[in-house]
């Protein structure tokens, strides 16, 4: 591996460390081009006069978002957050303190929409809105995962990743988006995913996948696409059909259906259930990109919509469907609209319906990361926290050796894998292995104090993420799985599988 | 009449409209400002009754950040508490007859006027000391931090040092609710403690004491989790067409 960068040593205990200003001055994510931002509403490029226009999108934000209003007026740099952020204890640079970052933003909103910032900016720490201001913006705004951890702590529940998303939206305004997010955008406006698979090899996909399964069972587990009358539309993220390990994820979910025999479907035309409108705080490509799952549900006559292993599209779907694409009068009430697979998995096995042989994976010793927008932007049940017990419930009905990390690095003080929120992207790989260190911290931990083997995930991002960073932290790659991917691997299907 | 008293007299009307209209301005557009998405820190209560019990929670034991930073939580709690039992203690001057509830602080205002002083030294300290808080401190948060510092040990010195004549002062500030003014005692300290005061008061509606009507209209905190159960909408996500495209 040919970092330019050095990896952090994983100490015993996580330090804070002291504060290295400018030490990732100089992450840079490369900046879309034309063809990434016109599709999407946005200016193709930086033009004369963008100063004027952000400080007046900023404006606009300010009214029509509360939570950046109240947000940006009410913290009192009390440093309660400053600890807390994965890349700043990665990466030692203050501005990755949620309150820096939070500041970038603020200074200009001071300078331009409050009293003391237009009298006295110096006074209050307010900035006009310049180019080196902006490039700020593009360099830290694009270290944040919007993970959501700093808003835990603090004390108004200042969310970094509202700001973070506000100052996206500004920037893609005057276009000075990012490449990385704005191409997936167009990719799953154009053809339905963000991989860019087409129809096609979808089915080709799902086709081998019939084969291997029955291949290894022995049983004919099928993994439908565009059945219209299914009972159950999955939406799952596009990695789940090819990448390592999601795969064997999905490979799971049509095992769990299988065994319950509940029919189900695919489809084409909402092969995603990511959502990069969230990242970028674009509220119109937010909608728009959640609305082809209302269109496919509709088209295929479905009577309820799971969805598949993935952090922000289970935050979109859980928390936003029902404003942006609602309401599901059209779906069977008796069940939440959406349902996670986890959800689904866990209500099967609380009702005995699953057949599982631990042993299946004794060859494992697994933890479980609770990915960050799962944790702290949604909900799994009916109680408070089940997001934390339902992936748990079901990671251990699959397997017999379960450890959880520390108590402060999971739940709701879970430490982001370090490539969310749109930074999946090759050239932060800086960013994202330092990012990743408290995770990888915690992990350490359980390695050599429970033998731990496996670290099991439901976030496609993370399982990518992982696969990447692991290996810089001296820990083989393939020790991500996919939750289903463990399901896959205890659950009994029939007499042959048995 | 002097000329000190028609100074603090106008001074205080203009002080007290300030930070009511201010306040209220600001109130009036953090509630018209709609919250277009369900964003609650989860886990968070299912109900409305819980989130009130949340609500409570932060704003009186400061659950967040007790766990977030057990140095500060100590030292801003303490400062707090401090100061809600102060500002309460100071309502004699504004009551006749005083409250018997008030009275009863009594015992308390030997720590309370110390906690203030002592707490707001912890936060300071804090600025100067951790790296980290002293990079985001801004000259206004040391100036907040100094004002608020200078009422406290003004406050302190009219108590154990240059006594004033609080019932004088009890008087001068009846009479200006009463729109009847009276004579305010001329002593140093007691004008140096008024005119911070006033300044804070001045200050408020645009400074970042704004975190206090703030708190309550965080749709992190105050929102109900239940976006599957209960329809949201508001703002673009109300005017947008959803629904309506199947």
């Amino acid at each position: 591996m040919a970092a330019k960068f050095e990896t952090p040593t994983l100490k015993e205990y996580l330090e804070i460390p002291h504060t290295r200003p400018g030490a990732m001055a100089e992450s840079k994510a490369y900046v879309a081009k034309p063809e990434h931002n016109t599709p999407l509403g946005f200016p193709g490029e930086l033009a004369e006069g963008w100063e004027q226009k952000a400080v007046a999108r900023l404006g606009e934000i300010v009214k029509s978002n509360r939570a950046v209003q109240v947000f940006l007026d009410s913290c009192v740099k009390c440093g309660a957050c400053t600890d807390k952020c994965h890349y700043y204890l990665g990466t030692e640079d203050p501005k990755n303190m949620p309150v820096a970052r939070q500041d970038l933003l603020r200074s200009v909103y001071r300078r331009y929409y409050t009293l003391p910032g237009k009298l006295f900016p110096k006074l209050v720490g307010a900035r006009d809105m310049t180019k080196d201001v902006l490039d700020e913006w593009y360099n830290y705004f694009h270290q944040c995962s919007q993970c959501r951890r700093c808003s835990v702590f603090c004390p108004y529940g200042i969310d970094t990743a509202e700001i973070s998303m506000a100052a996206r939206e500004i920037m893609d305004s005057v276009g000075q988006g990012q490449k990385y997010t704005n191409e997936i955008m167009v990719k799953v406006h154009k053809i339905g995913n963000n991989l860019g698979l087409p129809g096609p090899a979808l089915e080709d996909t799902l086709l081998g996948l019939e084969e291997d399964v029955k291949d290894e069972t022995g049983v004919d587990v099928k993994y439908p696409l565009d059945v219209k009358g299914a009972d159950v539309l999955v939406v799952t993220p596009s990695a789940d059909f090819f990448a390592e390990p999601h795969v064997d994820g999905l490979i799971g979910y049509g095992k769990v259906f299988h065994a319950a025999g509940i029919s189900w479907t695919l489809s084409t035309h909402a092969s995603e259930a990511g959502n990069f409108g969230m990242f970028v705080g674009s509220s119109a490509n937010l909608q728009k990109i959640a609305m082809r799952i209302r269109e496919a549900a509709l088209d295929l006559g479905v009577k309820r919509i799971v969805v598949g292993e993935c952090g922000h599209a289970w935050r979109v779907a859980y928390s936003f469907w029902n404003t942006l694409i609602g309401p599901f009068d059209f779906l069977d009430p008796r069940y939440p609209v959406p349902q996670h697979i986890c959800e689904f998995t866990y209500d099967l096995i609380q009702r005995g319906a699953l057949k599982f042989d631990k042993s299946a994976n004794d060859d494992k010793r697994v933890t479980f990361h609770d990915s960050c927008n799962v944790a702290r932007a949604s909900r799994m049940g009916d109680m408070p926290g089940g997001q934390f017990i339902i992936p748990r419930a079901v990671v251990q009905a699959s397997c017999n050796h379960f450890f959880d990390m520390a108590p402060e690095t999971i739940h709701e003080a879970t430490f982001c894998c370090g490539g969310g929120g749109g930074l999946l992207t090759d050239e932060l790989m800086e960013v994202r292995v330092k990012g990743a260190m408290p995770r990888m911290q915690a992990l350490q931990q359980v390695v050599e104090e429970h033998g731990v083997t496996h670290i099991a995930a439901i976030c496609a991002i993370c399982k990518a993420q992982f696969t990447k960073v692991l290996p810089y932290y001296q820990f083989p790659m393939d020790m991500i799985q996919s939750v289903h991917g463990l399901v896959s691997k205890a659950i009994r299907l029939g007499p042959v599988n048995e | 009449m002097s000329a000190v008293t028609v100074l603090y007299a106008l001074l205080f009307y203009a002080a007290t409209a300030i930070l009511v209209v201010g306040v209220a301005r600001k109130i009036f557009i953090f509630a018209r400002t709609p919250q277009p998405l369900k964003i609650p820190t989860t886990p968070a209560p299912t109900t409305r009754a819980g989130v009130w019990w949340r609500m409570t929670r932060e704003v009186t034991v400061f659950e967040s950040l007790f766990k977030s930073n057990k140095w500060i939580w100590l030292f801003g709690w303490v400062f707090h508490m401090c100061l809600f039992a102060e500002l309460a203690w100071h309502l004699r001057y504004f009551t006749q007859p005083v409250p018997v509830v008030i009275t009863w602080l009594h015992w308390f205002t030997v720590f309370t006027a110390l906690g203030f002083v002592a707490g707001l030294a912890g936060l300071w300290a804090r600025r100067f000391l951790v790296d980290r808080v002293r990079y985001i401190s801004n000259p206004s948060d040391h100036l907040m931090l100094a004002l608020l510092m200078a009422i406290g040990l003004s406050g302190l010195g009219m108590k154990y040092l240059m006594r004033t004549d609080i019932v004088a002062v009890k008087a001068f500030f009846l009479g200006l609710m009463r729109f009847d003014w009276q004579p305010l005692p001329a002593d140093p300290a007691l004008l140096v403690h008024l005119t911070l005061v006033a300044t804070l008061m001045i200050v408020f509606p645009v400074s970042k004491l704004l975190h206090a009507p703030g708190v309550f209209f965080s749709p992190t905190r105050n929102q109900v989790d239940n976006p599957r159960e209960k329809r949201w909408t508001a703002g673009w996500s109300a005017e947008s067409k959803s629904g309506q495209a199947g």
